[in-house]
């Protein structure tokens, strides 16, 4: 049970891989593509955690109460962020294929011309 | 480790599987900002809060938009062609 | 390869993926078994070295602050990209398009509800050092507020809120101010984006030294490159209401 954390991490990355292979549909590979991203969050998260920690804020709070790791909340928190940007630029190359090509399967669309 | 904690891991793993599981974009996109709230909880559980207001940010309002808008258009051209 | 072909053959791989990795994770000391010194030599001494109660944003903007460099700069260059792809091949232009919402409730509330997720976004970056916040989260809000208006009224109106001339400046006014301050510290004689103003009382907003400046840098690129982003996909997609 103390290792469900990280189970579930490499379970969302195994989900996520399986929906990128088996999608076809340029949309729905790119937003599998976030459920595998995710994993290395929970990852990091489950790493940084302290039986019975708080949250790395003291404000009210004495200094010395048990507190998490904030270098790894630092790490997602960034993250998580330019995440949503990068899934636009894939969505915009996803509309640039479908007006170039008029399909958005991964199967029918043809190798790079030129 | 507290039963919160384990409920929100085990909604967070049922959550990705039905996001990729889901054929319709449209439903796919839902279940995409229903499993970010998921994330959004489980980061609280584990007690990063400034990491569960930007997945509520981003999963709330810009993963969504971005997701429809890109369907929107290809449905939009879609139809146009027919 | 085909369909066929490729899943089995990804579900022997996966398998020998999912092994390795679990054998890794395996490694790792048990949930909740914290044993590594960072976290612990940060919780500790921040306080007193920076100032800032919030110890996530100082490691942010400050003991990390070369990452979030990094990180700013790969939402510019994303948010460049997108807009350098979309624009390009987009054949008209969407300015004039109204895209009304016809629902007067919907309208009324959303509109009364903007300047409200505004001032939140605004209060979440102001004070993101000293309670759970920061610059990411709250232009992040921002962002979303002044994209409230084209959810709840119109997309012309949308467009007069956020020229895409005064956005573009914000953006790269922001990611410039981030490094120019990091560099800055470095002209002055200090480390590369070294703390070099005086640090304040503690719970104070003019705490944490030169942590304000590059929060609220951080703040403006995020919220003018998220508009930027919710600007040109709501472009692509009122093209084809013409």
């Amino acid at each position: 049970m103390s290792y469900l954390p990280y189970a579930l991490s490499v379970w969302l990355l195994v989900v996520g891989l399986y929906g990128v292979v088996t999608s076809r549909h340029l949309v729905h590979l790119v937003v599998c593509l976030t459920v595998a991203q995710s994993s290395t969050y929970v990852l990091l998260l489950a790493v940084g955690y302290r039986k019975h920690g708080t949250a790395p804020i003291f404000k009210g709070i004495p200094l010395g109460t048990k507190a998490t790791d904030p270098v790894v909340q630092a790490l997602v928190l960034t993250d998580v962020v330019v995440s949503v940007a990068v899934l636009a630029l894939l969505l915009a190359v996803a509309v640039q294929v479908h007006v170039r090509e008029g399909t958005l399967d991964p199967d029918e669309i043809p190798a790079v011309r030129g | 480790m507290i039963p919160l904690q384990v409920a929100a891991l085990v909604l967070v793993g049922v959550g990705g599987l039905a996001v990729v599981l889901a054929r319709d974009l449209l439903r796919q996109a839902l279940l995409n900002s229903f499993y970010g709230l998921q994330l959004v909880v489980l980061f609280l559980v584990f007690q990063a809060p400034d990491v569960a207001l930007s997945a509520l940010a981003v999963g709330g309002g810009a993963a969504p938009l971005v997701i429809l808008a890109t369907l929107a258009k290809l449905r939009a051209r879609e139809e146009r062609r027919r | 390869m085909s369909a066929r072909t490729r899943l089995p053959l990804f579900l022997v791989s996966v398998a020998g993926l999912a092994a390795l990795l679990g054998y890794g994770v395996a490694g790792l000391p048990a949930f909740g078994d914290y044993h590594g010194p960072y976290g612990l030599v940060l919780n500790h001494v921040v306080l007193a070295q920076r100032h800032t109660t919030n110890v996530v944003t100082a490691v942010v903007f400050d003991y990390r602050g070369f990452d979030t460099l990094g990180e700013e700069l790969m939402l510019f260059g994303a948010v460049a990209a997108t807009a350098l792809i979309l624009r390009e091949a987009r054949e008209e232009e969407a300015r004039k398009i109204l895209d009304p919402v016809h629902s007067e409730p919907v309208r009324l509330i959303g509109l009364a509800a903007v300047p409200v997720v505004v001032l939140l976004g605004l209060f979440v970056a102001a004070f993101g050092y000293l309670t759970p916040g920061g610059g990411f989260q709250g232009g992040t809000v921002v962002a979303l507020g002044l994209l409230l208006v084209y959810l709840a009224a119109e997309h012309r109106a949308y467009r007069r809120l956020t020229p895409t001339a005064v956005v573009d400046v914000f953006e790269g006014g922001g990611a410039a101010t981030f490094v120019g301050l990091a560099l800055g510290s470095l002209a002055g004689g200090l480390a590369f984006q070294q703390n070099f103003l005086p640090l304040g009382r503690i719970g104070a907003l003019t705490s944490g030294g030169s942590i304000p400046l590059l929060n609220w840098a951080t703040a403006i690129e995020v919220a003018a490159a998220f508009l930027l982003l919710f600007g040109e996909f709501l472009e692509e997609v009122m093209v084809e209401r013409r």
